[in-house]
């Protein structure tokens, strides 16, 4: 049985292999899918929806859709631009996303995806929602007011870390990461070395004492759209 | 005090450890152990979650996860009676705010609160399945119907004399309702002379027919009678067991799907109640079918009262030799059944998250691919079906594809159970044919003066009279079984709301279309329903209701918007007084005196100050 | 013929957005060259005189001055410009959104560290607009054109901006001129 299977990105044929999702397969080939809770070396996850795509005509998360031979994907159509705006759009105003004293501001991809895409303001109305900051850890922040519900902590301290130190509650506009014991990140055994602290996309989850180190102009999205790194055929 | 609370502690902690020992430790038994703790102490305390997590060993955080996700369970101390209002569309039709208020006051408290003295608390739920007999309520278990002012006040009068929910039922609805095992003031409401699925039971006929045949036999019989799931998706049912059938796996799972939570659904609890054999059968064939000997009844938690019922009736099968090992006398043939209880979410209706919550953690839909058919319940080949649809199976097996599938249209073949309820004089459950139109339900139920109908709960569409010659079927109008009617002068933008409200409340938050879009579509209704649109924001929730049908993880969210865009389809005139704009470029949606209202409250000592009204310093 | 006029205000906000106009630096000779300032904290002019083609707006609306400025600004502008995250999204004032309104006060007037104020009392002049129940943008309140995000908005951002509209061209920035801080 044939290892390679081959597809169609707007058009365009690429190689994937077999077992590979869509986003996978897109990233090795250059093509850039937008989003936010993939994350290469992690579970699929399916939930920030940012990734749709069509396959063969029907709507599914490229993240975690495999590839099928002579499947007919279509990404950077107008009306998934579209519909992506208003998803990133609905993020900004679920949370409560202050970018001008964000220490993540420059390095969030949650507003590489902002600009990326444009958006000069969400058209829907901000929520305010009340959510928790949670200082307690010495050496990491963990601010509820940014979290987007991406899992990206989660999954690393589970599958990275091997520690599990993240998990959700609540559900609906409930839903919110919390702490493996009890209800301060200090009493965990969560450390600034955990590959979950870098996992964050937005400025969820900070390293203490070291923010703002990286001068305007020279952050990672100051110049370079997200995705750029995939298009270019870079590492990412 | 040291020397107090350390005994009860240890009580706790043997307590709790027990629950699980009963559970085999199982750590996918979780949901169960936390009925069961909740059930005992009224919460899952901290304490609790400490020791089940121990047990189980489980991180404590998926413990508290899995208790956070479900309505019916409680991380603070409940009241030893829980009454739960069932706030359901249906159920403020017929007088829900008016019993809200008196069980308010006569209680002395609000939504959400117990009782200082730790006796009653008073929540608000979703649709508990008895929308024919609304207003109802949830007291612990016990079913309670048809409730008014008088009967809130005798109900809570009666509960602080005694506290006991059961002494609340003074007569028994007919049927198994006055059971032995039911005792429930519960009416069936059965409006239509028995076709198909309401006709008498036969209880070993069709398991009879089903073992002389091979189960691709079986699954040939299914395919021939047409049958498509009545859960409203209508998947090809013997599509799904081929699937389930030819995956690798050495075990594989049937699990009926009686997590009815579609609100104006309530026609599987007839099914459960009155052909409880039927079901099971089902099952049974399911299972001889694809070659599981494993299978479950998830049954929502909303009817616990039937349980004990349905409980009975499975030991009677397994002593008359219809489940367990070798079912009627065949070595080869083994089945048997448990019953998953549900704690109270909607989401769990959609099959992948009714396997999550089977296997005991919190009801998130899964990723798809893989389906269930490959890798569903503990990763076993499952084959998740209705318990209509399992019912359709047993008089498949008992009288044949060809007399299943004389009734119906050839896309829909077979009878339909539609659930009616809102402003007809004949509320209750129907057996139809797919193909009856809306004109002919809305006589048969004597609400031919509805303005409009509901047709499949929330998540379906709302029609006006110019769709009341279409069909009831899976390709025109299609419904899991809730038909909501809606008489002259109802408000049908309140309707609305009151569904976004629903969907809202029942998001499990996995997706950000439908957690955050359940939020601002409500939002935005509301504001349609204050006159503070603009056509601009009916244009925005207009395309973020597409973008939530087209990107939503699961049926939920792909749902949720139907109450705006059938009702933006169908009833236009309901959003036209968004036509409006301001001519000086106001918003109409920002209003000066309503968000100036706090601070003249709180400036409120000082008349002189409050008559200030607009303008600042010039 | 007569030159267009540009308004400008700084409603809940700090003043930076309109520091980063003068940052345009002698570039704002070519912009005096262009058109006529009316009503700006630039030029003191306290009400729009006559109408004018573009309103530059900074800062959210906070209080009941702040709608009524940015009602006069809309009522007066063919083209009604948000500069700044404070008029786009409502900015740092709008971190008071997650408070009561009442606490906020008794914070500022009362409880705060810093605080001296033996009465207890929250000022209550009714020559004081009263606050809103939470921090507005622009947006919400009258019908925005563009908005600039930013904080601020860099004085690129605004320059290009100007040039577009003054051309009657829509604005549209290029990938580095989109910037939320």
């Amino acid at each position: 049985m044939s290892t390679q299977v081959t597809i169609t990105i707007d058009g365009a044929e690429i190689t994937a292999a077999v077992g590979q999702t869509i986003i996978e397969a897109a990233d090795a080939a250059g093509v850039y899918i937008p989003r936010l809770c993939h994350k290469p070396g992690l579970d699929a996850f399916g939930g920030c929806r940012v990734c749709t795509v069509t396959a063969n005509g029907r709507p599914c998360s490229a993240c975690t859709q495999p590839v099928m031979p002579g499947m007919i994907v279509q990404n950077d159509t107008e009306k998934l631009r579209d519909f992506r705006k208003t998803l990133v759009e609905m993020m900004f105003v679920e949370g409560n996303h202050f970018c001008m004293f964000c220490e993540k501001s420059g390095g969030c991809e949650l507003q590489a995806l902002g600009y990326r895409m444009g958006i000069d303001v969400p058209r829907f109305p901000f929520l305010f929602p009340k959510r928790d900051v949670d200082a307690s850890h010495p050496d990491i922040l963990v601010d509820h007011n940014r979290c987007i519900l991406c899992a990206r902590c989660i999954r690393t301290s589970r599958d990275v870390d091997g520690k599990q130190v993240f998990d959700f509650v609540g559900r609906g506009a409930h839903k919110r990461v919390a702490v493996r014991t009890g209800t301060r990140l200090a009493d965990s055994d969560a450390e600034v070395s955990d590959a979950a602290v870098e996992a964050c996309p937005v400025g969820a989850l900070l390293k203490k004492r070291v923010g703002y180190t990286t001068p305007i102009g020279a952050r990672r999205y100051d110049h370079e759209p997200i995705g750029s790194d995939i298009e270019n055929g870079e590492e990412n | 005090m040291r020397a107090e609370i350390h005994p009860m502690s240890t009580l706790l902690d043997s307590a709790v450890r027990k629950i699980c020992k009963s559970f085999d430790n199982d750590p996918t038994r979780l949901l169960d152990v936390a009925r069961a703790v909740q059930e005992k102490y009224r919460c899952v305390s901290d304490e609790a979650v400490d020791v089940i997590a121990q047990v189980l060993h489980l991180p404590r955080v998926t413990v508290e996860s899995l208790v956070s996700f479900y309505a019916f369970l409680s991380r603070e101390k409940q009241g030893r009676v829980i009454i739960r209002l069932c706030d359901d569309v249906i159920d403020r039709m017929h007088g829900y705010d008016r019993v809200l208020a008196v069980f308010r006051e006569e209680l002395g408290i609000e939504v959400g609160e117990t009782t200082s003295d730790g006796n009653i608390t008073l929540e608000r739920t979703a649709c508990i399945g008895m929308s024919d007999q609304a207003p109802a309520a949830l007291i612990n278990d016990v079913v309670v119907t048809r409730l008014n002012s008088d009967r809130a006040r005798e109900i809570v009068r009666e509960l602080r004399e005694h506290m006991d929910p059961n002494r609340l039922v003074r007569t028994y609805g007919r049927g198994n309702n006055a059971h032995d095992l039911v005792r429930s003031m519960v009416h069936n409401n059965i409006q239509t002379e028995p076709l198909v699925l309401l006709s008498a039971i036969n209880r070993c006929g069709a398991i009879r027919k089903a073992l002389s045949l091979r189960p691709v036999e079986v699954i040939r019989a299914v395919k021939a009678a047409r049958l498509r799931g009545r859960g409203g998706a209508g998947f090809p049912c013997g599509m799904k067991w081929e699937f389930t059938r030819a995956a690798d796996g050495e075990q594989k799972v049937v699990i009926c799907n009686a997590d009815e939570g579609e609100p104006g659904t309530f026609k599987d609890r007839i099914l459960l109640t009155e052909y409880p054999d039927r079901v099971f059968a089902g099952m049974t064939i399911a299972g001889y079918a694809i070659g599981a000997q494993e299978g479950i009844l998830y049954l929502r938690a909303e009817y616990a009262y039937l349980r004990a019922f349905l409980e009975d009736v499975l030991q009677k099968r397994r002593e008359d030799g219809l489940l367990g090992d070798g079912i009627l006398g065949r070595d080869d043939v083994s089945f048997d059944i448990r019953i998953q209880m549900g704690a109270g979410a909607y989401v769990c209706g959609e099959e992948t998250a009714l396997i999550s919550s089977c296997e005991g953690t919190r009801g998130d839909p899964k990723n798809r691919p893989p389906f269930p058919a490959q890798h569903g319940y503990l990763g076993r080949p499952t084959s998740v079906n209705n318990v209509e649809t399992l019912c359709c199976v047993t008089k498949i097996m008992e009288e044949g594809a060809a007399a299943f599938s004389q009734y119906g249209t050839k896309q829909s073949s077979g009878t339909k159970l539609l659930s009616i309820s809102g402003d007809c004089r004949r509320p209750g459950v129907y057996e139809l044919p797919f193909g009856t139109t809306l004109r002919e339900v809305l006589a048969l139920c004597d609400a031919d003066d509805a303005i409009a109908v509901q047709v499949g709960g929330p998540s379906g569409q709302m029609v006006g009279p110019e769709h009341y010659d279409r069909q009831i079927c899976f390709d025109d109008l299609a419904t899991g079984g809730s038909i909501m009617t809606f008489g002259p002068g109802r408000d049908l933008l309140e309707v609305v709301s009151g569904f976004l409200e629903f969907f809202e409340d029942e998001s499990c938050g996995y997706c950000t279309p439908c957690r955050v879009g359940t939020v601002l579509l409500k939002e935005a209704v509301d504001r349609v329903r204050a006159d503070l649109c603009e056509p601009l924001d009916i244009e925005r929730f207009e395309e973020m209701g597409t973008m939530m049908k087209a990107m939503s993880r699961c049926g939920l969210g792909q749902t949720a918007p139907n109450p705006v865009l059938s009702t933006l389809e169908n009833f236009p005139a309901l959003y036209a007084g968004c036509n409006k704009v301001d001519s000086d470029g106001y918003r109409r949606s920002f209003d000066l005196e309503a968000s100036l209202s706090e601070a003249r409250a709180i400036r409120g000592g000082h008349p002189e100050a409050a008559t200030n009204g607009k303008g600042g310093p010039q | 013929m007569a030159k267009p006029r540009i308004a400008t205000t700084s409603l809940c906000g700090c003043f930076g957005c309109h520091m980063s106009l003068l940052d345009i630096d002698e570039r704002i000779l070519a912009l005096a060259e262009l058109v006529d300032f009316d009503r700006s904290p630039i030029d003191d002019i306290k009400h729009i005189s006559q109408r004018c083609r573009v309103g530059l707006i900074e800062g959210g609306c906070a209080n009941e001055e702040n709608v009524e400025v940015l009602r006069e600004f809309r009522r007066n502008c063919d083209i009604l410009v948000s500069v700044g995250d404070c008029a786009t999204t409502g900015g740092l004032p709008a971190l008071r959104n997650l408070v009561p309104l009442q606490e906020c006060l008794e914070e500022a007037y009362v409880h705060g560290p810093s605080v001296h104020n033996p009465s207890g009392e929250i000022p209550n002049d009714p020559e004081i607009p009263l606050l809103l129940n939470k921090v507005y943008p622009a947006h919400e309140v009258v019908k925005v054109d563009y908005h600039l995000p930013g904080c601020p908005p860099s004085a690129d951002t605004l320059w290009a901006a100007l040039n577009a509209l003054l051309a009657d061209e829509p604005v549209q920035l290029p990938y580095e001129l989109i910037k939320y801080d």
